[in-house]
């Protein structure tokens, strides 16, 4: 990479990360007041996934993700202040208040939807890409899931599709080890995911430690790839931590299923403070004034918006004729 | 101009013109391309589209219902064939959980434009997991549109609207009905959702025939014609929305109200259309009401045992001419060779 490019980039990856982090640790903060009306998967930890694959698409390029989807959300451009209105259950919210925080969704940026049952946006993925490329549109997908997602029989059949279509889709496999408080050994008789993946015929590749800087650089090739029509559909399993609970703004340490020790070299390798080390300090603190501003523009909003009119109980079952 | 079809060709008809018209319908589900063409349904249409709009699918029912889904999503209009309902079992995740509630979910923000084609079996031992009508179940979640067309004209006109439509639609066709001949269009036509059709006009008793069975109730209202009892034959052909106004206007009228379902009782589409019914009408003079359908087991394969497994014609009469004389009747009609031919024949 040229110094000239190597420096927007590092501000762009900062500026995402530190933005979904504060967003989060806002949320996190705000929660016990009970204003914010719905269960929230937090996904402070994994940033760097969802940023370092967003960064590298297209802003016509589509995302499907799960019911920890604010950092996608916000990581493919998703609107914050409907998200955090979506969240308060408040009419200007991203789905007038009837999704939630499992349901985060901006068509206009490509967020297309995400899900509380696992693995049920990886088929919905899959079709997105046929329609792409019946359509002759070369507008790419990518499909994020967890690790727990790949033992749903729906995630081998989507693999099989895309595989044999030829789908441009990149399967994103953020691993954060726990499927809510179950570790993958106890889980999966191979925990090599990579290696299961592979024999459906499509190319494979982890990304280890939460790398932010080698996942962009690594989507960046595997995105234009993808994009000519090259490859059909690519895995990466990308290895992550979560360091919240489950669901909830707290920490789970105390629970006993993983050690603070496990943690330590994830909060050692945070991301968020690692580009941030890398940008001169006044450029960093322009992102993180700009950042802060952003949040209370969007809380404000969000306190000040009405709720739903009961009118829209029965409105959105169907669209109209 | 119209022509005399059976219900396959006017199946196949309608996806024909659906997908001639609008390059956005694509048509797949296991078989689709074979040479049995899902019974003919999907006869000649991988040739005339080509493999990308018309495909054989790998035996992935959920994985293909999601990506009906996401096709839909991307302005695709996918029609998404099982060629017996039993299997949308397989699917009740990406249906439910999805395709119901996509809409309402995001906001309004997308809708899904998908049709799912399931056809329900019966006879030659079709048994367990051949013969099962499912579409209460779909009945019960909102979001879905069902549809149980029983003749070639609703076929045709049901699936183009539900092509053109852009919510999920639930098309259940039932294999017995593959046979009925009837005059159809040429040209493509709409028969929309929420409109129930009064089959044949009677003024004692009130029979709701779904899918299949209401060529059996058209057999039981000959059967009970026979004895003086004259029968109101209604097709909801839509269940849902379900155009319980018609089926009201006639309970008014005739007092008694058997609802014959294909499919069974406990939860099932009559005993909601019977619900509906008695809460709009309750208290209004002495109803009377009464469900058949599938016994409470298994189907089972077994021609002695399956044959009690259904309502028929007879039983159905039985039932109606009970409830029209009131009391107990030992009454069965004789079985009548010239009813095994029934076809509706308009007036549309």
């Amino acid at each position: 990479m040229t110094s000239r490019k190597d420096k927007p980039i590092k501000e762009r990856l900062y500026y995402s990360l530190y933005r979904i982090r504060r967003v989060e640790e806002e949320i996190a903060r705000i929660y016990p007041t009970d204003k914010i009306k719905s269960p929230v998967h937090l996904s402070i930890g994994q940033e760097a996934i969802s940023v370092g694959v967003c960064e590298a698409l297209r802003a016509d390029d589509i995302v499907f993700g799960t019911y920890r989807g604010h950092a996608l959300y916000l990581a493919k451009g998703g609107d914050l202040k409907r998200m955090i209105a979506e969240l308060y259950g408040k009419i200007t919210g991203c789905a007038k208040g009837k999704g939630g925080s499992m349901h985060m969704v901006d068509i206009t940026k490509g967020v297309m939807g995400t899900s509380a049952i696992v693995a049920s946006t990886i088929p919905e993925s899959v079709g997105y890409a046929y329609a792409m490329k019946y359509q002759k549109k070369d507008s790419i997908i990518a499909s994020f899931f967890g690790d727990g997602a790949v033992e749903e029989g729906v995630f081998h059949e989507s693999l099989n599709f895309a595989a044999l279509k030829r789908l441009p889709v990149i399967f994103v496999c953020e691993n954060n080890l726990y499927a809510i408080h179950t570790h993958q050994r106890k889980r999966q008789a191979v925990p090599d995911i990579c290696k299961r993946v592979a024999p459906y015929g499509i190319p494979v590749e982890r990304i280890e430690g939460n790398d932010v800087l080698r996942l962009y650089d690594r989507m960046s090739v595997i995105v234009e790839s993808t994009r000519r029509g090259e490859t059909g559909p690519y895995f990466l399993e990308c290895m992550t931590y979560r360091l919240r609970e489950h669901v909830g703004p707290n920490e789970d340490f105390h629970l006993g299923y993983r050690t603070r020790e496990e943690a330590k070299p994830w909060v050692q390798t945070d991301q968020v403070k690692r580009i941030g080390e890398m940008l001169e300090a006044s450029q960093k603190e322009k992102i993180e004034q700009k950042v802060e501003t952003e949040i209370m523009e969007a809380f404000a909003f969000a306190e000040k918006s009405p709720f739903p009119d009961a009118s829209e109980l029965y409105t959105d079952v169907f669209k109209e004729d | 101009m119209i022509h005399n079809i059976t219900y396959v060709d006017a199946i196949r008809e309608a996806i024909d013109q659906e997908m001639d018209r609008d390059p956005s319908v694509i048509l797949f589900g296991l078989d689709v391309d074979d040479p049995k063409a899902i019974l003919g349904t999907t006869g000649g249409l991988a040739m005339k589209y080509g493999s990308e709009r018309v495909f054989g699918t790998p035996l992935s029912e959920d994985a293909m219902t999601g990506a009906a889904i996401g096709m839909s999503l991307a302005g695709l209009r996918p029609i998404h064939v099982h060629i017996r309902m039993d299997f949308i079992l397989l699917v009740m995740n990406q249906l439910f959980n999805m395709a119901a509630k996509s809409r309402y979910m995001s906001g309004g923000q997308v809708s899904v434009p998908i049709v799912v084609r399931s056809i329900i079996g019966k006879s030659w031992g079709q048994g367990a997991q051949h013969s099962q009508s499912l579409y209460s179940l779909l009945m019960h979640v909102p979001g879905l549109k069902v549809v149980v067309p029983s003749t070639p004209y609703d076929a045709k006109g049901c699936l183009s609207r539900a092509i053109r439509d852009d919510n999920p639609v639930m098309y259940v066709e039932h294999r017995l009905l593959y046979y009925q001949n009837g005059e159809v269009p040429t040209e493509p036509y709409m028969v929309n959702p929420g409109k129930a059709r009064i089959t044949v006009s009677g003024s004692d008793i009130t029979l709701v025939g779904i899918s299949y069975m209401q060529i059996e109730c058209q057999r039981a209202q000959r059967y009970l014609e026979d004895v003086g009892v004259s029968a109101e034959v209604i097709d909801p052909i839509w269940l849902s929305p379900l155009d319980i106004d018609t089926i009201v206007a006639s309970v008014r009228k005739t007092g008694r109200l058997c609802v014959v379902d294909n499919g069974w009782m406990t939860c099932g589409a009559s005993a909601e259309i019977i619900t509906q019914v008695m809460e709009k009408i309750q208290g209004t003079g002495d109803l009377r009401v009464r469900r058949m359908g599938f016994a409470p087991v298994t189907c089972p394969p077994s021609p002695t045992l399956e044959t009690l497994f259904y309502p028929n014609g007879r039983t159905i009469a039985s039932a109606a001419y009970e409830m029209v004389k009131g009391g107990t009747s030992d009454w069965l009609p004789q079985e009548r060779e010239d009813l095994k031919e029934i076809e509706f024949k308009g007036p549309f």
